[in-house]
C-alpha cells in the first residue's frame, strides 16, 4: 500500500483557511525557514480514503478475541468515547484552573479527578492518590522517586530494589532510570517470587521492592504479604505494581497486602482504549505516609463543597506532568467505575479469573502448561515436546491463530518460560467467543504435530507474511524523505 | 452486569468444566487478604452516567473566548481528523506486537516519524512520547548517554513547566543543571557561552521561546559543538509551517508537544511528546521506532524495530523505562497534517502570526498598556506590561467572558504585571477587537 506521501498532488487541498483581513507581516527573512515543510497535498477523501485503508489493516478488540497476556484487552464501552468528547470536556484549557479564581471554572474536571481519586482509595486500599502518571510505566518511575524522596527525608543510603525475574521490563528500567540498581530475585518451582531468596538478598541496602501480583504468569504468591513484612523490617518500601488488578479487582486490595505505593493501568483494569500503543494512564496511589511525597498539583475538596488545586506540599517530588495527567483517559475510567458500581466490580475478577480458568482447563491436554495450577486472570502455556522436535515454536501457534480471526496471545513473554504463549481473556468475552478460540487453538495443536510445516508458512490471510526484523534493524529506513 | 458477556448459566457450564465454584477459584489467595466489603456506590445506566458527567462537563467553562496558551493552543480542528480517529480498529488495538495484524498502525507510525522528520528537518523521529515535557527530559537524558557527561544547561525562556518537570526527574541522578537568565527576551546565549565547558552534554532552549519571541540559535549551537556538547531544541510544530526549522541552526535533538496538531485541549492531556535527531543518535533515543522492510514474500511491510535499546529486552539498561507511547496522538497528528499539507500548515502559521500582530498592536494602543520586549519578533504569543496585577486584570476580563491570557507572575519573579497572550489562527479579527474594548474598559 502507497505510503500518504506517495499519494500526493501538487496543487490539491483538503482544508481551506477562512479568509482574514488583519495584515499580513513579514517576518525577518532570517528566521523564517527555507524550504517549505513538504507535505502531503491531498483532498480530504484522499486523506479518508488512506486513513480507512490502513483501519482496514489494523485489528482492535473491537474486531474479535485480542487474548494478549498482561495487555487486559477488555472491551472498551463506547459511552466513555462520546463523554470524553463532551466539548466541555474536550475544549478545556488546563491553565485555566491557575488563573486567579479559575478554579470556578473548571470545577466540574476536578470534580472528576478528586472522585476517582476516592473510588480508586476504596478499590486499592490505598491513603490518596495522583492522577498525574501518563502511563503505566511513568508511574513506575513516579512511584520509585517517591520511594527515593522517603529514603531521602529518612537519612537512608539504599541503592537497591528487588524485582523478580517474571516482572514487566519496565521495572528494572523504572528502578534504574529513578537511580537505583537492580537485584533479579529468580522466581520458584511454584512460578512465584521465593520468599527465602528475598531473605537471602534482604540488607540494609535495600530500599524497596516491585512486584505484581498476580505475576506475568497469572499466579497469586501466597507470601506477598510476608515478603511486604520482610522489606518493611529494613525499612524499605513495596510497591505494586497494578498491571494485573484485573485478576483481583473487587475481590482483594493491594493495600491491605502491605504495600506502600500502587501503581494501576487505566487502559487494562478501568477499560480505557489502548489506542494502538496509547494514551494510556497511571495513577499512583501511596499509603499515608507517603502522601506528603505526591507529585503537585493535588485536588481538593473545600469546606464549601467545591474543589480547587493544592501545590503547597513542600515534600513533593513536584511536577512529574505538566497538568494533571492524561485527564481524557481519566474521564473513561471514571465513567467506567461509575457504571459498575460496588455490584459490577466485583463481577470483572471473577468472570476475568473464570475465563482464564476455562481456557486453561480446556487446552491444557493439547498444550504443557508452563505451571499446572489454579490461575488468576491468565495462564501461561508452552509447546508440547513434539511440537519443538517438529521445530514448531510459539510464533509458529501466533502465526497461525491469526488465519483463524483471532489477535494471538502475548508469545516469549514471560522470559523465564521458553516459548511462553500468555493467554488473558479477560471478563468481557464470552463462552462462545472462547470456545471458538479453543477450538482453532487445538486444531492448531494438532497440525503443529502432525502436519508442522503448514505452519512455518502462515499467515496466509494477513496483508503481509512474517516481516523479516533483521531488515529492519540493519537497512535501517524509518523514515521517508 | 455491565461489560460482562457470560450469563449465570453459563458461568455455572464453566465452573462444572473446571470443577470448581466461583469462590474456589479465588482459592490461591489468603482469606486473610481477601476484602470483606467494598464502599462504592451501586451502578448507574448509561442514561444516568451521560445525565451526570454532561452535568459535570457545564460545570467548565466552555464561554470563554481563548486567548491563553503557554505551549498548549486553541487551534481548529478538521472534523475528519476526530472521524478518522474514531475508528475503533486504530484505538480499541494495542502497541503493534503483532505485525501481520498492525499494519495500519505500524505504518501510520512510519508516516508519523516522516512527517515530523519533514516538518523539523531532522534525519530520524521515534514513535511519540508522553508530552512535551517527558520527551523534552528523555532528550536531555538521550544527550547525557551520548556525551557520557553531566551537565546540562537550560536557559530560562524554556517553558517553565518543562523546566519543573526536569527538576523534578534530576532530584536523585548525579546531574548538574545550570539555568541562564532569559535576555530581553531572547535566550541569554553571553551567559551560556561563558558556563559552557567539556563537562556540557547539552544546551537546552525553546523556539518560539515561552514568551513568543522567535530565536535563531546557529551561534549557540556552534558554541556547543565546539565544546563537543549537544543542542537540544524544544519546538512548537505549528510555528514550523514558516519558521526556521531546528535543524537549519544546527540542533542535534529536537523536542516538543504535539497537541497543536489537531489534539483537543482536554484538561491536560492526552497530549503528544515528539522526538527527534540526527541519525547517528538513533541507537541512543528512546521509545519506539517503526520501520519498513520485506515479508517472507518480498513485499514491503512495516515493524517495530531497533527494539534492543528498549525496556522489554534491555531491563535495567534500556535507553528508557517507557513502553507505551502515545500512538492515537500521533495518528491524530499525523492525519491532522495530511489534511493541512504543505499550504494549509504554512497559511495556518501564517495566520497565527499576522493575527498576533493584529492583536499585539490593538492592545498596545490601549493608554497604560506597553510592550514587555520591544523590538522583538514574535509568533503567536506576546508578552504586555498592564498598569496593575496581571492576574487581577485577567480575573476581571473572565467576567466579560475572555480567557485573555497567562499571569507571567507566576513563574517569573518582577513579572507581576505582565501577561502572556495567545492568538491562534481561530481568533477572528472581531473578537481580536473585542477584547481590546474588554482590556480598556476593566483598566
Amino acid at each position: 500500500m502507497k505510503l500518504v506521501f506517495e499519494k500526493s498532488v501538487p496543487g490539491r487541498r483538503a482544508v481551506r483557511i477562512a479568509p482574514t483581513n488583519v495584515p499580513k507581516i513579514n517576518i525577518r527573512s532570517d528566521l523564517l525557514r527555507q524550504k517549505p515543510a513538504n507535505l502531503p497535498e491531498l483532498s480530504e477523501l484522499d486523506v479518508v480514503r488512506h486513513f480507512t485503508e490502513l483501519s482496514r489493516r489494523n485489528f482492535g478488540v473491537d474486531n474479535n478475541f485480542y487474548p494478549l497476556g498482561s495487555c487486559t484487552m477488555k472491551y472498551n464501552p463506547k459511552v466513555a468515547e462520546h463523554i470524553a468528547s463532551y466539548p466541555g470536556f474536550a475544549d478545556l484549557h488546563p491553565l485555566l484552573p491557575q488563573l486567579r479564581m479559575g478554579g470556578m471554572l473548571t470545577q466540574g474536571a476536578l470534580r472528576v479527578l478528586h472522585e476517582i481519586d476516592l473510588l480508586l482509595r476504596e478499590i486499592t486500599g490505598m491513603a490518596e492518590f495522583t492522577m498525574q502518571p501518563l502511563a503505566g510505566a511513568h508511574g513506575e518511575l513516579t512511584g520509585m522517586m517517591i520511594m527515593a524522596a522517603y529514603h531521602r527525608e529518612q537519612g537512608n543510603k539504599k541503592t537497591t530494589i528487588l524485582i523478580p525475574d517474571s516482572a514487566h521490563g519496565t521495572n528494572p528500567a523504572s528502578a534504574a532510570i529513578a537511580g537505583y540498581s537492580v537485584v533479579s530475585i529468580p522466581s520458584n518451582d511454584s512460578g512465584v517470587m521465593d520468599i527465602e531468596a528475598v531473605r537471602q538478598h534482604l540488607n540494609d541496602d535495600v530500599a524497596g521492592l516491585m512486584l505484581t501480583c498476580p505475576n506475568t504468569l497469572g499466579i497469586f504468591n501466597p507470601h506477598v504479604k510476608d515478603i511486604c513484612d520482610l522489606i518493611h523490617s529494613v525499612d524499605g518500601l513495596t510497591y505494586y505494581d497494578g498491571a494485573n488488578l484485573n485478576a483481583i479487582v473487587g475481590k482483594a486490595r493491594p493495600g491491605d497486602f502491605g504495600f506502600d505505593i500502587v501503581h494501576l493501568n487505566l487502559h487494562k483494569t478501568f477499560a480505557t482504549p489502548h489506542g494502538g500503543g496509547g494514551p494510556g494512564a497511571g495513577p499512583v496511589g501511596v499509603k499515608k505516609k507517603l502522601v506528603p511525597f505526591l507529585p503537585v498539583s493535588v485536588v481538593i475538596k473545600r469546606n464549601d463543597g467545591t474543589y480547587a488545586l493544592q501545590y503547597d506540599r513542600p515534600k513533593s517530588i513536584g511536577y512529574i506532568a505538566p497538568f494533571y495527567g492524561n485527564f481524557g483517559v481519566v474521564l473513561k475510567a471514571y465513567v467506567y467505575i461509575l457504571m459498575l458500581g460496588k455490584e459490577g466490580l466485583c463481577r470483572v475478577a471473577e468472570n476475568a479469573v473464570l475465563n482464564a480458568n476455562y481456557v486453561k482447563e480446556r487446552l491444557k491436554g493439547h498444550y504443557r502448561l508452563a505451571f499446572d495450577r489454579l490461575c488468576k486472570h491468565e495462564c501461561v502455556f508452552t509447546i508440547s515436546e513434539r511440537m519443538a522436535q517438529n521445530g514448531i515454536h510459539a510464533v509458529d501457534i501466533a502465526k497461525a491463530l491469526i488465519d483463524k480471526g483471532f489477535h494471538p496471545p502475548t508469545v516469549y513473554f514471560p522470559t523465564i518460560v521458553k516459548d511462553a504463549m500468555m493467554i488473558e481473556p479477560t471478563e468481557t468475552e464470552s463462552k462462545e467467543t472462547l470456545d471458538s478460540f479453543i477450538d482453532a487453538m487445538i486444531e492448531i495443536a494438532e497440525q503443529a504435530e502432525n502436519e508442522p510445516e503448514k505452519l512455518k508458512t502462515t499467515p496466509t490471510t494477513a496483508v503481509v507474511c512474517r516481516p523479516n526484523e533483521t531488515i529492519a534493524a540493519k537497512n535501517l529506513n524509518i523514515a521517508y524523505l | 452486569m455491565p461489560f460482562i458477556s457470560n450469563t449465570p448459566q453459563q458461568q455455572e457450564q464453566m465452573l462444572a468444566e473446571i470443577g470448581l465454584t466461583m469462590d474456589e477459584l479465588f482459592d490461591d489467595v489468603p482469606r486473610e487478604l481477601m476484602a470483606e466489603a467494598f464502599d462504592l456506590p451501586r451502578g448507574l445506566s448509561e442514561q444516568e452516567t451521560r445525565n451526570r458527567l454532561m452535568e459535570l462537563a457545564e460545570k467548565n467553562a466552555t464561554h470563554l473566548t481563548c486567548f491563553l496558551g503557554g505551549g498548549f493552543y486553541d487551534h481548529f480542528i478538521p472534523a475528519a481528523v476526530h472521524s478518522i480517529v474514531s475508528r475503533s480498529e486504530f484505538y480499541t488495538a494495542y502497541t503493534p506486537y503483532q505485525p501481520e495484524l498492525s499494519q495500519g498502525v505500524l505504518q501510520a507510525t512510519y508516516e508519523y516519524q516522516s512527517m515530523i522528520c519533514r516538518l523539523t528537518e531532522m534525519e530520524v523521529a521515534n514513535a511519540s512520547l508522553y508530552d512535551g515535557g517527558t520527551a523534552l527530559y528523555e532528550a536531555m537524558m538521550m544527550a547525557l548517554r551520548i556525551t557520557d557527561r553531566n551537565k546540562v544547561i537550560v536557559d530560562d525562556s524554556v517553558n517553565p513547566i518543562y523546566r519543573v518537570m526536569i527538576h523534578s526527574y534530576t532530584q536523585n541522578l548525579k546531574i548538574e543543571l545550570e539555568q541562564t537568565h532569559c535576555e530581553d527576551g531572547l535566550t541569554n546565549r553571553d551567559q551560556i557561552l561563558q558556563i559552557i565547558d567539556d563537562k556540557t552534554a547539552a544546551v537546552i532552549v525553546q523556539n518560539p521561546n515561552f514568551f513568543g519571541c522567535i530565536d535563531e540559535f546557529s551561534d549557540i549551537a556552534e558554541a556547543a559543538h565546539d565544546k563537543g556538547s549537544l543542542l537540544i531544541v524544544s519546538s512548537y510544530p505549528v510555528s514550523l509551517g514558516i519558521l526556521k526549522t531546528p535543524a537549519a541552526m544546527g540542533a542535534d535533538i529536537v523536542t516538543g508537544e504535539g497537541q497543536s496538531l489537531g489534539i483537543p485541549m482536554s484538561f491536560g492531556g492526552p497530549y503528544l511528546g515528539f522526538m527527534a535527531s540526527a541519525k547517528q543518535y538513533v541507537r541512543k533515543m528512546p521509545g519506539r521506532i517503526a520501520g519498513e522492510t520485506l515479508d517472507m514474500s518480498g513485499q514491503k511491510a512495516y515493524v517495530l524495530t531497533l527494539q534492543t535499546r528498549e525496556q522489554h529486552i534491555r531491563r535495567d539498561k534500556a535507553t528508557s523505562n517507557i513502553c507505551s507511547n502515545e500512538a492515537l496522538c500521533a495518528l491524530t497528528a499525523l492525519v491532522y497534517l495530511s489534511l493541512l499539507g504543505t499550504q494549509g500548515l504554512r497559511e495556518t502559521a501564517q495566520l497565527c502570526a499576522d493575527k498576533a500582530k493584529y492583536a499585539y498592536k490593538r492592545l498596545t494602543a490601549i493608554p497604560g498598556v506597553e510592550p514587555h520586549f520591544r523590538g522583538k519578533w514574535f509568533f503567536n504569543e506576546f508578552v504586555l506590561d498592564l498598569p496593575y496585577e496581571a492576574a487581577d486584570v485577567i480575573a476581571r476580563l473572565i467576567e466579560k467572558r475572555f480567557a485573555a491570557g497567562f499571569p507571567l507572575g507566576r513563574y517569573y519573579d518582577g513579572m507581576e504585571n505582565s501577561i502572556l497572550i495567545s492568538v491562534t489562527e481561530k481568533r477572528t479579527k472581531q473578537e481580536i477587537g473585542m477584547l481590546a474594548e474588554a482590556l480598556e474598559s476593566v483598566l
